[in-house]
């Protein structure tokens, strides 16, 4: 079959995916991408040439066996193929959604080394869309119990996929949750448009199918410390995220009206403002809403404004098009609900009124020689300073590490940045037992990345659990002061 | 999914019509929480997250209290839960506790339902061997809370009243001025409205005295993640949540603190008559 797949003629392009309307999806928390049919799904299993040396599954973090699984899909079994997801990946769903294939599996396919590589990400999505629809979710095996416990701090995907992992396993999993519902980022931060809430707590429903308890309200560093997990549970793994909003330091940042975007976020998804006052949290949105920064986030909270009502909704990005580090498809999709970009601008001050936001002062930016992060460094232009009229700003510039955990925790070695430092391929810290992965550890990343810190630690959890002789591997001692 | 509602066990009316006192079974939270530290609660699945002192700690009963004034809906909506009752959610402890210490004279000093968290700070210093002054302030007589409660952890008790219906007439610093004046005093410890702490913070000043305020921003997380509780310390922006919420009363940008508690004014005033409005077609058809 497969050699029948090869000789036929590849259609070049991937099968394009219905999307709601742009104008009308800027005025709805609904989900813009609407995912595959089946026909459009099966056309575009069919790109897939199942190659001799598949590429794309070294480009996965979590190790989804890509190439399985979308032979599945080619011959319409598709719960063999959320199966096969499934058993490596906790939460397709989601992943399908917000991974970024296009720099992990996507960009190695061979597909795509002459046309466009094959949708992944939209295969993924739809296999486990159908198994929410239509399927009899299959009971994850678990192992014998080995009468081993693991506490997991934060249940973002870090601490998901760690858990997920060590209770099939067989160990007894307890996930601490400082929030009132888990799912961390995915919960608070991805907005429904991007990635219903729905999804997120069913695929997190797993968890409580694998036997592990998720205690919420518990916020590790003030109910109870990593030390006191310790006394309780065999290991711990610190998944606990980033968290710690950064502020520009700049004048007028504390007026009202001016947020940050995890605040701006966290109200509209996790408290659901965008409801009020059918649910009690309001949010300020004004009419003109500027958004500083140009990540994922940043696309993220824009996009949010201008759903929340706002008649003009800007990105204010201090480099260039080429540097912004958001996702290209959220560029795109900001571009198609026309947002403002202020690209090459950057805030020098927040001008306020009667203590609220009217304007923000800003100066145009040219690029310079290249920094440390190899980017062109953007130079103000003297002179150059104008003011953009908004009722609101929210500043979205990346966040630093959250000490609730790390300065809580007795001889937990940390970088300079104040994350716990961790062994990359085995989430070791410099305590015993205790593992730690993902934003806490790397600073802010992506969704995937934290689920892949997850698997590995949880794997040399086990290891440690079960008292199986140790691989070679760095210390975290060595890897120490790396961002 | 959800099984940790937290049950109260006991409610009781402490100034009419709508201040009351609720006890909770939450021994972990119990077990841990410190003078000064204070819960977050969401009472129910559309409900908001507010932040809320602790008024008691009862590691032993594996109890926490909480002094609650109907203000706006979710208070209103608190108020209404009977012995018996759940919350959905109470997160905590959150903030850093009061840097108990003996230090000779600490005087506690809190306005309105304010004097209620003063009430495990007074125990925790008086435990520590200092001497103990209140100094309470009120409106009127009628308005007062907590003053037998402070009796039993305090050495002296100050109460004063704005209409001189009971105790020294004027408001809480003509009391607690009168107190400074003996010169003796190492630390005033300060809870309740912004603009009774300010003004505390003031008089303070002129006597130089160390003063430590609670203060009380809006708060969506309460551990550090989203920033709104924003305050100015020394020209600082700190987060009232994880880096306090006590902070030294004259370092605090109060203008600041009180022009940001006022960002949602008309939002809660929508919810809240929204509310009053059912809920009075809701009695209506009881």
């Amino acid at each position: 079959m497969a050699e029948e797949r090869k000789r036929r003629k590849l259609i070049p392009n991937r099968t394009p995916i219905p999307e709601q309307d742009p104008k009308k999806r800027g005025s709805n928390f609904k989900e813009v991408s609407l995912g595959y049919t089946t026909e459009q799904a099966l056309e575009e299993a069919e790109r897939c040439i199942r190659c001799a040396k598949p590429q794309c599954v070294k480009g996965c973090p979590v190790g989804v066996q890509i190439g399985d699984f979308i032979e599945l899909v080619q011959e319409k079994n598709f719960q063999g193929a959320i199966d096969k997801i499934k058993e490596t990946n906790i939460l397709p769903a989601v992943c399908g959604r917000v991974c970024p294939q296009e720099d992990q599996c996507e960009k190695l396919c061979v597909v795509g080394k002459k046309f466009e590589p094959v949708a992944i990400g939209r295969l993924e999505r739809f296999v486990a869309d159908w198994e929410r629809d239509h399927g009899q979710k299959t009971k994850p095996k678990v192992a014998k119990s080995t009468g081993k416990t693991v506490a997991i701090v934060g249940s973002g995907p870090a601490g998901v996929t760690a858990a997920s992992d060590l209770a099939q396993m067989g160990h007894k999993v307890t996930v601490f949750e400082a929030l009132h519902e888990p799912g961390g980022v995915l919960l608070y931060g991805i907005p429904e448009f991007r990635l219903p809430k729905s999804i997120v707590a069913e695929e997190i429903a797993c968890l409580t199918d694998l036997g592990v308890d998720i205690q919420t309200n518990a916020v590790v560093g003030k109910l109870m410390t990593v030390d006191e997990l310790m006394e309780d549970f065999d290991a711990v793994f610190i998944g606990s995220g980033a968290g710690l909003p950064n502020f520009m330091g700049i004048d007028g940042e504390n007026l009202n009206g001016v947020y940050s975007a995890n605040e701006f976020l966290t109200r509209t998804n996790l408290m659901k403002a965008y409801d009020f006052p059918k649910f009690d949290t309001p949010i300020k949105v004004g009419d003109r809403v500027a958004v500083v920064g140009g990540g994922n986030v940043a696309m993220d909270s824009v996009r949010t404004a201008l759903r929340l009502g706002a008649e003009e909704a800007i990105i204010v990005y201090r480099r260039s098009d080429a540097e912004l580090p958001a996702r290209a498809e959220e560029v795109h999709h900001a571009h198609e609900e026309a947002i403002r970009f202020e690209l090459l601008t950057s805030p020098t001050k927040v001008i306020g009124e009667d203590g609220w936001v009217k304007a923000i002062e800003c100066v145009r930016m040219e690029l310079g020689e290249p920094d440390d992060s190899g980017r062109r460094r953007p130079v103000p232009i003297k002179g150059s300073e104008f003011q953009i009229p908004v009722n609101v700003v929210v500043m979205s510039i990346g966040t630093g590490a959250n000490p609730l955990v790390p300065q809580s925790t007795k001889n937990l070695d940390l970088n300079k940045w104040g994350y716990i430092v961790a062994d990359e391929e085995t989430g070791r810290t410099s305590r015993e037992g205790v593992y730690a992965g993902g934003d806490i550890v790397t600073g802010s990343a992506t969704v995937i990345l934290a689920m892949g810190a997850g698997r590995k630690a949880a794997g040399d959890i086990h290891r440690y659990l079960m008292g199986e002789p140790e691989p070679e591997v760095e210390t975290a001692a060595e890897v120490k002061n790396q961002p | 999914m959800k099984s940790d509602l937290t049950k109260i066990l006991e409610t009781k009316l402490i100034r009419e019509p709508d201040v009351f006192y609720f006890k909770l079974d939450a021994p972990a939270i119990a077990r841990k929480a410190k003078p000064g530290q204070f819960v977050i609660i969401r009472l129910n699945e559309q409900g908001e997250r507010i932040p809320l002192s602790l008024a008691d700690i009862n590691p032993d009963e594996g109890t926490i209290s909480l002094i609650v004034m109907a203000v706006g809906k979710t208070t209103a909506e608190f108020v209404e839960l009977k012995t018996g009752d759940e919350i959905s959610d109470v997160c905590g402890p959150l903030g850093q506790p009061t840097h108990i210490e003996k230090l000779g004279k600490v005087i506690v000093s809190g306005g309105g339902f304010g004097v209620a968290p003063l009430f495990p700070i007074a125990r925790a210093f008086k435990a520590a061997g200092n001497e103990v002054v209140c100094v309470m302030g009120a409106r009127s007589a009628d308005l007062l809370i907590y003053e037998d409660e402070m009796q039993t952890v305090c050495d002296r008790v100050l109460v004063t009243t704005d209409d001189g219906s009971k105790g020294t007439k004027g408001v809480v610093t003509v009391a607690l001025e009168e107190e400074l004046k003996k010169g003796d005093t190492d630390l005033v410890i300060c809870v309740g409205p912004a603009i009774m702490m300010k003004f505390v913070a003031f008089t303070t000043k002129n006597y130089n005295v160390k003063t430590m305020v609670s203060l009380n921003p809006i708060m969506v997380d309460g551990s550090g993640m989203c920033g709104a509780c924003r305050v100015s310390v020394g020209g600082e922006t700190k987060f009232a949540c994880t880096d306090g919420p006590e902070f030294d009363g004259h370092q605090v940008d109060w203008d600041l603190l009180m022009s940001r508690q006022q960002m949602y004014l008309s939002e809660e005033k929508e919810s809240f008559e929204a509310w009053k409005a059912r809920h009075a077609h809701l009695l209506e058809t009881s």
